[in-house]
């Protein structure tokens, strides 16, 4: 009997092929040409381990250690593998509340149930040890080595800069970082970011679903070793600069010195300052806070990034462009009485003796003098216009390395402020100003504005007479023969060296020129201070406080400025200070214990 | 004797073969997926691999055991065995232990066993046995019974278990029945059940049941082309339908208002019915036929869906349907299946190499997921590879049924044919997301010893049978 059914043999197996074949199609679809599951796979199963690399280190000239690196530890989670556990023990071995214990959890879990987070940052090593006791009980916890900076002589926090973990823009800009990573935000621990921070390593592992390393991943193909970051040595003389961060306490202010033979920065102080170790680990955003809502803003480093107006200093200037363009000579005599008098305008003077010579002018600061040097300067018959005679001693104190940036290492140095001819233009609505409009420019008052460093840049040009290395912080770097090449190279003014002679000599009689002299406070027994003070008018209250000064004058090793806002006449604060910092750079011990006490003694924000 | 002698040249060793290829390509896919480095050996018994191959020695035996014995046996015994197995079925109920929330397991010592493996093939024998029975008449409604009541029996018990996938495998014995002559409706109506199961789930249900009763009113009119009945049936159901609205406002019955469509499809069918005992129309009857039970369907399902399911079905059945989309509930599962079998790519990533089944993030990855091992170690080649072994394995036993003389042969054959494709089906489906999670084994590859026995059993009694064709009637 044939079977009526026999022909649904074909539907059965149609029915089979089709099925198949549907899945066949589907499969070819999500293994051929879909490339979105294979992106999945990697992600799912690879762990990238970051091997952090220990910053390098940083000493001072003379190898005394001023950053070094202590271990710390981050308490890491995995929220997905975290069992039960006793949170009054942890939070009593951690020192953390049992609602932050809650709480850090919670924040991880957001992040990823199954990838490692931070649950607690930057535990001491004493802690870590206790923890490492009792970790076992704590299932998904584990413990991530990191180093934090240790600044061992709690100096120079707005040199060296601080180190702290990494922002989003970064990230997005820079590759290399990743979130939780620690970078340099200040000072020679950014500018030299690339150098300190070595090169981190990475490990790839294989993981499973709960995030457990089973082996590494291409048998370390793709793996790489962290190298440690390299040491560098600062020019800053580590001794020189304690002390001058001690005679600044209690004071608002700056000191630059450099070493005029070499451009390196010999001490950079910004007053008032902070413990560098405030800016590290777990107090470090609380202290941030502070330090930033501080009126007196120690965060803001003066040193480079604050406008004075010169004051009397810039007269040394002024002199050098007569000389330059034989406009006065050494015996040139201009007349003071009681200051300098043309059309209604009057530049008040103190009572010296009249007229005077250059060398004179220098010693005893007169502004009548300077008036008419200026005035000369600007209506020079050589141009047609005030205006470009203005244009050419602009160029000339330019050449100084004032208003604009010197080109440190330092991110944050400013230009500072040397009008232009078409400032003036705008000020007075018209090119036809004279030099009478302007005449606040004669003793380094007005719209001028220069930095500390730049005004202790300026005093090493006089000393090495008339040229200069850019200023720099870094005297070595490991491994390397030499330091970038711009800081070996000699910038030159465009005074000529003879016309230097005459003014260091009135600088000479500034401090050692006996009566009349307007700093004779700074002299130093054996050693040849040369110095010019200043004074800056300021509107906002007490006169700014300055002294630029090199010693010995011969051979010049340090040249510096100081600056005192509100300190009043040059000679009362700033003139001792850098006398006190020009002892003890060279020759290390302080004779005069009595100014020094009243230095260290001064306190100049009470009175505020 | 001559049986005897002969019996090695009429195996069938074309299935025989591919039987051996697939056993054999899972237990090396059974050793990547468990694979670590500490247990390397792939003889480990302690491992799985080395208790599956265990097994499959076993199941060597199993194959010995089932040539040895008398061909005439199978055909005596189907009856026998199936009482024993619904008694198991009953008792691993009340003693059986645990195992993911199916009580299915019996444990004896550390040997496990899962009776629900072996209903298959005692249904499937009693299938053949009562559907070859001489003269034996599939539409005849004491038949239907009986065949209705002799797969339902272990389905419920099955389901009882809490092992839904194990259950749904008797769906597979609708092809048998088709075979052997159930009306190709039958199948019609088994799509369109799918069809307002899921729509049942897609859309509101008082609007469903609307639909279902416009449609039926549609398919009247098709099939008498007679406006008027038309009308007159219209007219009844309003009618119907305001009578039990009434009845509901007067007794202030709170009933749903799908069901008040229910009652008035319902009474007003009966007024047909009487109407149409006069006019004599089949047609009519069928239709009414449909939209009773299309009505009830679409209701049940609802009812079930969102009162007995429990939620995890639930958030899996509607994952499927792409109706939730969440990569970490229940669709994690298919969408971890899916990117280790996307990953592997055209040529895999090697034996050993897989990563994802390979590290968990593939669930079961060695019993019900073992697919995956396949797709990412060894590929597309692989895949296609393992589904043209299967294709090649079913078309060869669709060929050697029809080679059957004898009924019971043929049928049981398609019992195998159907039970085998079913999981495929399901099994290969579900890791690349066109089927549901039912947590079945992919016949031959997955890791376990009552599968692979069951399945063994099931293969190796058709080919001695298939050995036999020629002396069986
Ligand atoms: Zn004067």
């Amino acid at each position: 009997m044939i079977n009526p059914y026999i022909n649904r043999k074909y539907i059965i197996g149609g029915i089979v092929i089709f099925i198949l074949f549907i899945y066949f199609i589907k499969l070819f679809a999500i293994q051929v040409i879909d490339d979105k599951y294979k992106l999945s796979a990697e992600n799912n199963s690879k762990r990238i381990v970051i091997k952090h690399s220990a910053r390098g280190l940083i000493f001072d000239r003379n190898n005394k250690l001023l950053v070094y690196n202590e271990a710390a530890y981050d308490i890491m989670i995995i929220p997905n593998q975290i069992e039960n556990f006793d949170t009054i023990t942890l939070s009593d071995i951690l020192g953390i509340t049992q609602n932050n214990i809650n709480k850090n959890i919670i924040k991880a879990r957001n992040y990823s149930a199954r990838k490692p987070s931070i649950f607690l940052k930057q535990v001491s090593a004493k802690t870590y040890a206790n923890f490492q006791e009792h970790i076992h009980k704590y299932k998904g916890f584990f413990v991530q080595p990191r180093t934090l900076r240790k600044y061992p002589m709690k100096i120079a926090s707005n040199v060296l800069g601080d180190v702290g973990e990494v922002n989003k823009k970064t990230i997005e800009k820079d590759n290399y970082y990743k979130s939780g990573d620690y970078i340099g935000l200040n000072g020679i621990e950014k500018f030299y970011e690339k150098e300190l921070r070595g090169r981190k390593g990475v490990e790839l592992f294989l993981v499973d679903v709960h995030n457990r390393i089973k082996g590494s991943f291409a048998n370390g193909k793709y793996d790489t070793t962290s190298v440690v970051g390299k040491n560098i040595t600062a020019t800053i003389d580590a001794n020189l600069q304690l002390y001058g961060e001690m005679l600044m306490q209690n004071k608002i202010g700056s000191i630059v010195a450099i070493e005029p033979k070499s451009g390196e920065i010999l001490a950079q102080i910004s007053s008032p300052t902070f413990d560098p170790n405030l800016l590290v680990g777990r107090v470090r955003s609380e202290n941030y806070q502070k330090l930033v809502t501080d009126t007196l803003k120690p965060l803001f480093n003066r040193a480079l990034m604050a406008k004075y107006p010169p004051g009397s200093t810039f007269k040394l200037i002024n002199a050098l462009i007569g000389l330059q363009d034989k406009l006065i000579s050494k015996k040139t005599h201009f007349g003071c009485s009681n200051g300098y008098h043309a059309g209604g305008l009057t530049v008040g003077c103190h009572s010296h003796k009249s007229p005077l010579n250059l060398l004179e002018s220098i010693q005893h600061s007169c502004n009548s003098y300077y008036c008419n040097v200026f005035r000369t300067i600007v209506e020079n018959k050589d141009y047609i216009k005030h205006a470009d005679a203005y244009t050419h001693w602009r160029n000339l104190v330019v050449s100084f390395g004032l208003g604009n940036k010197l080109g440190s290492d330092f991110y944050n140095e400013i230009s500072g402020f040397v009008p232009k001819a078409s400032y003036y233009d705008k000020v007075h609505q018209t090119e036809n100003w004279k030099a009478l409009n302007i005449i606040s420019l004669a003793i380094g008052q007005g719209e001028l504005g220069i930095t500390p460093l730049q005004m202790a840049n300026m005093t090493a040009t006089i000393a090495n007479k008339g040229r200069y290395y850019i200023p720099h912080i870094v005297k070595k770097i490991e491994g390397r023969k030499d330091i970038n090449p711009k800081y070996t190279i000699h910038h030159y003014t465009k005074i000529d060296e003879k016309h230097f002679t005459d003014v260091i000599n009135g600088m000479e009689l500034v401090v050692n020129g006996g009566i009349g002299s307007t700093a004779r406070i700074a002299k130093i027994q054996d050693i040849t201070v040369c110095g010019k003070t200043g004074t800056a008018e300021n509107p906002h209250g007490k006169d700014h406080s300055i002294f630029i000064a090199f010693a010995p004058k011969e051979n010049p090793e340090i040249a510096l400025v100081v600056f005192i806002e509100n300190g009043g006449f040059g000679s009362s604060w700033a003139a001792p200070i850098a006398s006190l910092m020009i002892e003890k750079y060279l020759t290390d011990t302080i004779k005069r214990t009595y100014l020094e006490k009243r230095m260290l003694d001064g306190n100049l924000l009470k009175s505020e | 004797m001559r049986r005897n002698s002969n019996i090695l040249k009429q195996i069938d060793w074309v299935t025989v073969f591919i039987y051996i290829l697939l056993v054999f390509f899972g237990w090396i896919n059974i050793y990547a997926a468990v694979y670590d480095d500490n247990h390397q050996s792939i003889f480990d018994i302690s491992q799985r691999y080395g208790k599956q191959l265990i097994w499959i020695g076993a199941s060597l035996f199993l194959i010995i055991g089932i040539f040895i014995i008398n061909h005439k046996f199978y055909s005596f015994i189907p009856f026998p065995v199936y009482l024993l197995t619904i008694f198991m079925l009953i008792f691993v109920i009340i003693f059986g232990r645990e195992v993911n929330g199916a009580k299915s397991w019996f444990e004896i010592g550390s040997f496990k066993f899962q009776p629900a493996e072996f209903a298959k093939f005692a249904t499937s024998l009693v299938l053949a046995k009562l559907l070859s029975i001489y003269n034996f008449k599939i539409y005849k409604f004491k038949n239907i019974i009986t065949i209705t009541a002799l797969l339902l029996i272990p389905f419920i018990l099955i389901l009882l278990q809490n092992d839904t996938g194990s259950a749904l495998v008797y769906v597979s014995f609708i092809f048998v029945l088709f075979r052997e002559g159930l009306s190709g409706n039958i199948l019609l109506i088994g799509l369109l059940l799918i069809v307002l199961f899921i729509l049942a789930l897609f859309l509101n249900v008082l609007n469903l049941i609307i639909g279902i009763t416009l449609l039926s009113f549609i398919i009247f009119w098709i099939s008498n082309r007679n406006i008027k009945q038309t009308l007159i049936g219209v007219g009844i159901f309003i009618l119907s339908g305001l009578l039990i609205w009434g009845i509901t406002l007067l007794f202030e019955i709170n009933l749903l208002e799908s069901l008040q469509i229910l009652l008035a499809v319902l009474l007003s069918s009966a007024f047909y019915t009487l109407w149409l005992i006069r006019n004599n129309l089949h047609k009519t009857l069928l239709i009414i036929g449909f939209a009773i039970i299309s009505i009830s369907f679409v209701l049940s399902v609802d009812y079930i869906f969102n009162n007995i399911l429990e939620k995890h079905h639930q958030s899996r059945i509607n994952n499927l349907l792409g109706i939730e989309f969440d990569p970490l509930g229940a669709g994690y599962n298919v969408n971890q299946s899916k990117i280790a079998i996307g990953s592997g790519g055209f040529l895999g990533k090697g034996f050993l190499n897989g990563t994802q089944t390979k590290y968990n993030f593939v669930p079961e990855q060695s019993t019900d997921f073992i697919f995956c091992t396949v797709g990412e170690e060894w590929g597309f080649i692989g895949t296609s590879s393992v589904l043209f072994l299967f294709a090649l394995l079913l078309l060869r036993l669709i060929f050697l049924a029809e080679r059957q003389r004898s009924a019971f042969s043929r049928i049981y054959g398609y019992s195998v044919i159907g039970i085998l494709f079913f999981h495929v089906v399901i099994n290969i489906g579900m890791t690349i997301g066109l089927a549901p999670v039912i947590g079945i084994p992919l016949p031959f590859f997955s890791y376990g010893g009552s599968s692979l026995w069951s399945f063994t059993i099931l293969l190796f009694i058709f080919i001695k049978l298939d050995a036999h064709r020629m002396e069986l009637l």
